[in-house]
């Protein structure tokens, strides 16, 4: 099996500060007049996506081609999945190219860590179903790193649609290992009550000001209505009880940041207010995508 | 004239209370004394010293996937996995292609069994057509044709008024309804016990109460009815304490749990392998622990294994997208020795009843005990030899097992089939 990334879960605090510790060096490298790196030269770099996907996978790309790689990227709708091929055989057929190390995006929780049982070709998880989103969580401590001293001690709220969330998973996985005192808010539908033994740290509460009381940091997350197979929470009401509006930032501090993994979906999770306003830094968050993925590409492939 | 001699065994037989080191001797098929150092001569000798020689065990729930899904496992290897495992007669659930839910089904599959099977089998037959959970099948004309009981096993009958008309009509023809139990609208899209184990890999949950509230319903429908009525591979906690309740208001009402249900818990799943995926699935270490304490005070009386084959190409997918189910014939003495006698949660007897006399009370097949005169269906284990299972190895035409490699401290030595050896350990 090769050594990829499957998800934070399994990483310890040592591994994820030496991502970061590697990203912040590549975020410099985000000007217009960057030199491109020769890191990765020669290798090749398979960007396979199952769902759709703007900002992932554009990132992945700019990262490998900073990096002096190679990539390729495959959408499902133009490969042979369409035509009825397996999983396993798809990837083996890609594997048999010797590609450098595959990136994947899938809507099936765990299908890259049941892949990864059955290739030599390290696996880097860009999104599985449910489970997990690395490399959003990695991006994100980033982004949190560049407007607080520390992760230890801050009050962070997710708020929105937990249950079917990898970005939440990922991210209470992260910031629970650093101390962070993570609340997870959402209709109770969207918030089982296992969540709470997910990590150390993590509180519930269905009361979004509850949530932002002495927040630090807010993220809000869309609502998945692609994984949805029925309305948990009445459309109607979505915005009025879980929808991040100007009223709510009032009772927050003036250093509170507000994040959102994209795509958001103004008027539904999150005001336009807000997601325009001088908290938002939702696109410094896309922005250290691309050092994260860097950071975390030559790891996998520099070896 | 063929004679066998079954030599210096322990034979215990649940039904009589039989517990003695003693020899079988068998004739064209059927027992014809029991006792010490009985005169074999002229007969084959099989030496069971050390052993425990017991009635052939019934599995009263597997899969056979014939006819329709041939490349799965058929009568013939099915058959060949039921021996392997220390059966002797198996009965097969009605979800083939056609479904078993007419007296041409029925009789097909019978003839195929007398013909290619080495152990019994006992179809059972479809509580409606299809398994549609509409109409009902033509339960009497398959009851002649020789089914023992009725299910829709894989596809519950939502409708309340359809499984009420159903026992009625099980009563009337003497034989049992067998439930899966499971609401659909509570358990949609699930492909794991809904709890922590579930929530943290991010897989759909099935919720304990999917099973528990159908149990609710139909022990209510079998008062009712007063039919006979058997809860199939019993998993919650909740429904194994109603069916305990049901008991002690004398109700007709009976249960099977499956060894992987005893065994292992959601936690004890290695994430995203499809081998720990069935209905109903793993769930938590506390309802392990009450299917274990049910089989130990008597709520659970039958040991069933729901085996059900799935074809390499269909496990080997991503999980949500895998067919539920795992083999389970070649495992069942040996987790059931594991979990239930060496932790001793329950006698050697008792456990040997639930595989016997238990199964046959529930579907009255007139299998499960030694009777000199009656039929040689024998099965033959040990309790202290280590093997380890292969399934590589396995008899059944698929591998989705998650026991592979799995050490084992007693297993099945050999099964006899109507006086006939039709599988011993080499």
């Amino acid at each position: 099996m090769g050594i990829g990334l499957l998800g934070i879960e399994s990483l310890d605090r040592a591994e994820i500060e030496a991502y970061l510790t590697r990203a912040k060096a590549f975020q410099s490298h985000g000007g217009s007049d960057f030199k491109k790196l020769d890191t990765l030269r020669g290798k090749m770099l398979v960007n396979l996506f199952f769902e759709n996907s703007t900002r992932t996978r554009t990132s992945f790309e700019i990262a490998a081609k900073r990096l002096g790689a190679d990539t390729i990227s495959i959408a499902s709708s133009g490969s042979s999945v369409s035509k009825g091929e397996s999983l396993v055989d798809t990837l083996n057929t890609l594997a048999a190219m010797r590609p450098h190390a595959i990136v994947m995006r899938h809507a099936a929780s765990g299908a890259p860590h049941f892949l990864a049982r059955h290739l030599d070709t390290p696996i880097i998880n860009a999104g599985d179903g449910m489970h997990e989103h690395p490399t959003q969580a990695l991006l994100d401590a980033l982004t949190i790193l560049d407007h607080k001293p520390a992760l230890e001690g801050l009050r962070v709220a997710i708020i929105g649609d937990i249950i079917h969330s990898r970005v939440a998973r990922s991210n209470v996985h992260l910031l629970s290992k650093f101390g962070v005192n993570v609340v997870l808010c959402g209709p109770a539908p969207m918030l089982p009550v296992h969540l709470a033994k997910l990590a150390e740290g993590v509180t519930l509460t269905h009361d979004i000001r509850e949530a932002i009381d002495g927040a630090d940091v807010i993220m809000m997350l869309r609502v998945q209505l692609e994984r949805q197979h029925e309305t948990p929470f009445p459309p109607g009401d979505y915005f009025r009880f879980y929808g991040l509006r100007p009223e709510h930032l009032k009772l927050t501090r003036p250093d509170t940041i507000v994040m959102h993994p994209g795509p958001i979906n103004r008027g539904r999770e999150i005001s336009s207010e807000v997601a325009d306003s001088q908290h938002s830094v939702i696109l410094n968050q896309v922005e250290n995508g691309v050092a994260v993925r860097m950071a975390v590409l030559e790891k996998v492939m520099g070896a | 004239m063929s004679r066998l001699c079954i030599k210096n065994g322990r034979v215990m037989d649940p039904a009589s209370g039989h517990d003695a080191v003693a020899d079988i001797v068998v004739e064209n098929g059927r027992i014809v004394a029991i006792g010490p150092n009985l005169d074999a001569a002229g007969a084959e000798i099989f030496d069971a010293t050390g052993a425990i020689v017991a009635p052939g065990f019934i599995d009263m729930h597997v899969h056979l996937r014939e006819p329709g899904f041939e490349h799965s496992e058929t009568i013939e290897t099915g058959g060949r996995a039921a021996a392997a495992g220390g059966f002797t007669s198996v009965c097969c659930m009605p979800n083939t292609s056609p479904v078993n839910d007419s007296a041409v089904v029925t009789t097909y599959i019978i003839e195929r069994a007398r013909r290619f099977s080495p152990v019994n089998v006992f179809p059972i037959g479809a509580i409606t057509k299809g398994s549609n959970g509409e109409e009902l099948a033509a339960i009497g004309a398959m009851k002649q044709a020789g089914i023992v009981a009725i299910s829709d096993d894989g596809r519950p009958v939502m409708n309340a008024r359809v499984m009420r008309r159903a026992m009625e009509s099980a009563k009337a023809f003497n034989i049992p309804v067998i439930n899966h139990c499971e609401d659909l609208h509570l358990s949609a899209g699930g492909d794991m016990h809904e709890g922590f184990e579930s929530t943290r890999l991010g897989l759909r949950g099935i919720p304990a109460c999917s099973e528990d509230v159908m149990v609710a319903r139909d022990i209510l429908l079998a008062e009712v009815t007063g039919a006979r009525y058997h809860v199939a591979h019993i998993s919650a906690r909740h429904s194994v304490e109603m069916v305990r309740f049901a008991k002690m208001k004398g109700l007709s009402v009976t249960t099977e749990v499956c060894p992987h249900h005893f065994t292992l818990a959601d936690s004890d799943i290695q994430p995203f392998d499809s081998n720990y995926k069935m209905k109903p699935p793993l769930r938590s270490c506390f309802d392990v622990e009450a299917v274990t304490e049910g089989l130990a005070n008597g709520a659970i009386e039958v040991i069933a294994t729901d085996h059900a084959p799935h074809p390499g190409s269909e496990k080997m997918q991503e999980f949500e997208r895998c067919p539920f189910g795992i083999t389970g014939l070649e495992t069942a003495i040996g987790l059931s020795l594991e979990q239930l006698v060496h932790t001793g949660r329950v006698s050697l007897m008792r456990m040997i009843e639930m595989f016997t006399v238990n199964p046959d009370r529930v579907l009255t097949l007139g299998k499960g005990r030694l009777t000199v005169g009656g039929e040689a269906d024998i099965t033959i284990f040990d309790t202290d030899r280590t093997w380890t299972f292969d399934l590589n190895k396995s008899q059944s035409k698929s591998r989705n097992s998650p026991f592979h490699g799995r050490e084992f401290r007693g297993g099945q030595r050999a099964a006899i089939v109507a006086g006939k050896i039709v599988w011993s350990a080499s």
